[in-house]
């Protein structure tokens, strides 16, 4: 029994999620806002934990793949959402649902092909210079969107707006607990040893026969494919995106989540991501002394608690017993 | 078993091997010895790919091997125990031993040498659960040399098993290093600093020098040659 338990815990996660969903309507518009933004923040955060986290690598470019994936899944839906529609059927849940299905899934992949285009030449790189490639990929996607056309399908420094309300609470939930169960069954395998493997010791890594570089690059498609899956939902959510909203702040808030949580652990992580996007709420009136905050807390939080809020080794040595 | 012709490396424009020639027969102890900088390290990991050689041939059981990446050397039989023991820190003593066997799998054969190697290294039972980075350098050593026997290697590449570990344990670690030449018959290369040591377990020796053999013989030999006393034996 105990080796489905995260298969039981997966289907109960999707089914809840379902359920919220369903009666979602009595809920105060205002706070399911702040939760779908939770929800997206804990798929963003998880998803750089598995690279930052589990792997050891500093990427700091987590928006940008956020971006391809919002992009790519918008384009899908604004350009052939009606034609797609119309092919399944018109309009009613089973339609739209397999039309947002269809556009998120392409925006994950083209984010999970960046991430391999940028991956495959950087991971090379160790510690602070693939961070500098990272953030500087982050930028070249920001750029490249706002020197487009305004006219054209990325609809240049203004964004696309018009974008279908497509996201809901089963959609972001479903997708955090799909990432949340792929990503801790990969890293919880034999196979999933590598990934440690390649954070604690490159060289014992290479030298017991893990190949560093190829895990790296999982680690890294992986974690690009749920960043741009996360894009998609929040651009179905806020239905408006520009370029802006993707900047190098973006990717430094999700790094924030994972240094807060402790890097490398799952759990951390997803308490830091819900505690993070609500204090944000609160600290909506002071906006632009929101920053300031943020860093205070992170010197604070590194000087008194440098592991994390819940750091890995508290879970990891459940064995022990 | 192992037999290296020529074997150039260079770090940028810097040339740390001039052409580094040594043969290791099945079955024996080899032993490389030299000062610090004599390319001693940078031989062993050349053999196992962990960086490109420039010119010259590797072969291992008769086969070219030469520039390999180090994940498909290690699958041939050939592991290395890299210098300052590189154990994975936050891992346990046993996910460690694990992580060894990651090639592999035997689940039975696993179990076997788990077995084996809490025999030869008793202490490595006892902190089974603990997290490898806390442990003393001696019992960092003996957990790197015995994840490296967890792989299965034919041959296996020690280097500096001595450095920075107290006497008391240098003695135990090297007595673990005959047996497992002795009682499972893997091949050992073994690079020390500690020339008496190391002289006195192996078979045959070479002596390196900016990145050249100067001197290659029987260990015993090694051990009475004065030009070896005078420069590595303290006289």
């Amino acid at each position: 029994m105990k080796q489905y338990q995260s298969q039981l815990a997966l289907i109960i996660a999707l089914a809840v999620s379902l359920g919220v969903s369903l009666c979602s309507s009595s809920i105060d518009d205002y706070y399911l806002d702040i939760m779908l933004n939770v929800g997206i923040n804990v798929l963003l955060a998880v998803s750089l934990n598995l690279v930052n986290g589990h792997t050891g690598q500093f990427s700091l470019g987590h928006a940008a793949f956020m971006a391809v994936g919002a992009y790519g899944s918008s384009i899908v839906t604004l350009e052939m959402g009606a034609a797609m529609i119309h092919v399944f059927g018109g309009h009613g849940w089973f339609a739209e649902g397999l039309t947002f299905l269809i556009a998120l899934s392409i925006g994950g992949l083209c984010a999970a092909i960046c991430g391999w285009m940028v991956g495959v030449p950087s991971l090379r790189l160790r510690g602070d210079y693939l961070a500098i490639v990272t953030l500087g990929f982050n930028e070249i996607i920001r750029v490249v969107l706002q020197n487009t056309s305004g006219d054209g399908p990325f609809g240049g420094a203004l964004g696309l707006k018009g974008i279908e309300p497509y996201t809901n609470f089963f959609w972001v939930f479903a997708t955090a607990a799909i990432a949340i169960y792929t990503i801790s069954a990969l890293v919880n395998s034999t196979y999933g040893r590598g990934f440690l493997a390649v954070r604690d010791d490159e060289i014992a890594g290479e030298s017991m026969g893990v190949n560093t570089v190829r895990y790296k690059v999982i680690a890294f498609v992986t974690g690009s494919f749920f960043a741009g899956l996360a894009g998609g939902l929040y651009a179905h959510l806020r239905t408006t995106i520009s370029p802006e909203g993707f900047n190098f702040l973006k990717s430094v808030d999700v790094v924030v989540m994972v240094i807060l949580g402790g890097m490398g652990s799952t759990v951390g992580v997803i308490l830091a991501a819900v505690v993070l996007t609500v204090l944000n709420e609160f600290l909506r009136d002071f906006e632009q002394y929101r920053m300031i905050v943020f860093s205070l807390l992170l010197i604070v939080m590194m000087i008194v608690r440098p592991q994390g809020l819940l750091p890995a080794t508290v879970f990891q040595r459940r064995k022990q017993a | 078993m192992l037999e290296i012709e020529n074997l150039e490396v260079s770090y940028g424009s810097i040339k740390a091997l001039h052409g580094v020639s040594l043969k290791v027969p099945q079955g024996s102890i080899v032993t490389l010895i030299g000062a610090n900088g004599a390319g001693k390290s940078t031989t062993l990991r050349a053999i196992s790919g962990l960086i490109k050689s420039r010119s010259g041939k590797v072969k291992y059981d008769g086969e070219d091997i030469t520039n390999l990446p180090a994940h498909k050397i290690v699958a041939k039989g050939l592991c290395h125990v890299p210098e300052g023991r590189m154990v994975f820190a936050n891992l346990t003593v046993e996910e460690n031993l694990r992580m060894g066997a990651y090639l592999r799998n035997d689940k039975a054969g696993v179990a076997e040498d788990l077995e084996f190697s809490f025999q030869m290294f008793p202490r490595l039972k006892e902190r089974i659960y603990q997290a490898a980075g806390t442990m003393s350098g001696g019992e960092q050593q003996m957990l790197a040399i015995a994840r490296a026997i967890m792989s299965k290697p034919r041959c296996l590449m020690l280097d500096e098993p001595s450095l920075g570990i107290a006497p008391m344990l240098v003695r135990s670690i090297f007595e673990q290093i005959v047996a497992i030449n002795k009682e499972r018959g893997i091949t050992i290369l073994l690079v020390e600093q500690n020339a008496n040591l190391a002289l006195a377990i192996s078979k045959h020796g070479y002596v390196l020098e900016t990145g050249n053999v100067l001197l290659e013989d029987t260990s015993e030999a090694l051990r009475k040659n004065p030009q070896v006393r005078e420069a590595y034996l303290g006289g």
